[in-house]
């Protein structure tokens, strides 16, 4: 296991190299569902990272016993289980946030993300990896959530966590908190992402020529 | 009549009006991945009509028997260990999110392995999707609003039965074909466009969903119209339009 990345390259990987949302396109679905308010994009990616880091554990701690044909299955079941508690702890303790959220906390059992980071690194690496790697995940995912919600919120609402940044007279984008309004964004935001990338790679190959 | 009514509704909703991809945002995975051919996206939506329906099935039959709080099942298996009050309580829906997620991988498992048995050219056309299907939300979800349907609603005669539970999933299914072929067909005109550099590929694609999410909004509102003009109004609540707007 020489050429597998450690826990901290895994753990910085995460967060902007390997972006799951701008970098590899994953967990689309509450990238754009719940991005109409910033409150909603954070309870979900605390919920995501509270699942994905037990996952990843999970999985890891019991990796050697996994057999290759049911890997899928299990995965599958080991993240079910956890979202089934993230569920019941906001049902319990936020109820309003549950409602917003709806069936968008059940449907993390299907983002690909937490899938992904089990068959990628969790099956593969011991415990503190994979750990980390959950973490770096986590806040990736986190910054991708609350910059889509950040754009939508401010521009749909002129308002930030509910707060007025924007003067009252201005004209409420309401098509931005409308589900058109999270294609768009999200699709101007992922363009810029990947210009500034190809800008930042050109000027690192000048400075590694020179 | 009203059932008709009703059924109408839920199809217009579910395929139209609260598209699953461009309203509700699940199976938004193949919408860009597998949207570069009209004839590949075509049959991704067939195979995922397909899966949807049967998952719809399953999901209403564990739900109303096993599932539900005092489902008949369930009641039955602890009346043996309990007394029968306490049998007639039992609420199961703590483990639907597991019981779905593994009633649908496998139904998926299981009509591939069909499919590939006894219909090859079927297998030939949409098969290399089904695996994919596993986890497609889209799938999921219409488990879960079949779900809120029967454990959610406080009168337990507005609980949906398996044709209002069917009709969802398999005009979600054509919802979700209607969505993913047109986006294929304009992605096939946008492969001749001079699209700048960042943009190509999933940027461009999301844009332009999000112009077609504007498009099937004008039809918010179809199904409050269609409900009015199809249930027979009392005659006093007909006059009051008509007053207001004079």
């Amino acid at each position: 296991m020489a050429d597998q990345p450690t826990s901290m390259e895994r753990f910085i990987q995460g967060i902007l190299p390997e972006n799951p949302v701008y970098r590899q396109l994953l967990g689309l679905c509450p990238t754009l569902a719940v991005t109409n308010g910033m409150k909603a994009a954070i309870t979900m990616a605390c919920a995501v990272g509270f699942v994905l880091l037990c996952a990843n554990v999970m999985i890891s701690l019991i990796r050697n016993l996994l057999k290759p044909h049911l890997r899928i299955v299990i995965f599958t079941l080991t993240i079910a289980t956890f979202v089934t508690i993230a569920d019941r702890f906001l049902a319990a303790y936020m109820y309003e946030m549950s409602k917003t959220l709806g069936p968008y906390i059940p449907l993390i059992i299907v983002n690909c993300i937490i899938i992904c980071r089990c068959e990628v690194c969790a099956s593969k690496q011991p415990v503190i990896t994979a750990a980390s790697d959950a973490l770096g995940q986590s806040i990736g995912y986190g910054l991708a959530l609350s910059s889509v919600a950040a754009v939508r919120e401010i521009l749909g609402t002129g308002m930030f966590f509910e707060i007025r940044v924007l003067p009252t007279a201005w004209p409420d984008w309401v098509i931005m908190v409308l589900p058109p309004g999270a294609f768009l964004t999200f699709g101007l935001l992922l363009g810029w992402v990947n210009w500034m990338t190809s800008r930042y790679a050109a000027k690192k190959q000048v400075k590694g020529s020179l | 009549m009203s059932y008709l009514i009703d059924i109408v509704l839920i199809a217009l909703s579910a395929a139209l009006i609260n598209n699953f991809v461009l309203y509700y945002f699940v199976g938004i995975c193949p919408f860009i991945g597998v949207s570069r051919k009209v004839e590949m996206a075509f049959g991704m939506g067939c195979a995922v009509t397909f899966v949807i329906s049967i998952a719809a099935i399953m999901s209403w039959t564990i739900t109303t028997f096993v599932l539900m709080p005092g489902a008949p099942l369930s009641a039955w298996v602890a009346g043996f260990f309990v007394s029968s009050e306490s049998a007639a309580k039992i609420d199961l829906t703590i483990l639907s999110y597991i019981v779905y997620i593994f009633a649908i991988a496998s139904s998926v498992q299981f009509v591939e392995m069909y499919v590939r048995k006894f219909f090859p050219l079927l297998y030939k056309s949409f098969g290399v999707f089904l695996p994919l299907i596993t986890t497609n939300c889209a799938i999921l979800f219409a488990c879960l609003k079949i779900m809120s349907n029967i454990v959610g609603v406080d009168d337990p005669a507005d609980a949906w039965d398996l044709g209002r539970s069917l009709t969802l999933a398999v005009f979600g299914g054509v919802g979700f074909t209607i969505a993913i072929s047109i986006m294929a067909g304009i992605r096939e005109e946008l492969e001749l466009c001079d699209i700048p550099k960042p943009f190509k590929g999933a940027a461009i694609t999301l844009i332009t969903g999000g112009i077609l999410a504007m498009a099937f909004m004008g039809f918010t509102g179809v199904d409050s119209g269609l409900k009015k003009a199809m249930t027979p109004a009392p005659s006093i609540e007909m006059k009051a339009p008509q007053n207001t707007a004079q």
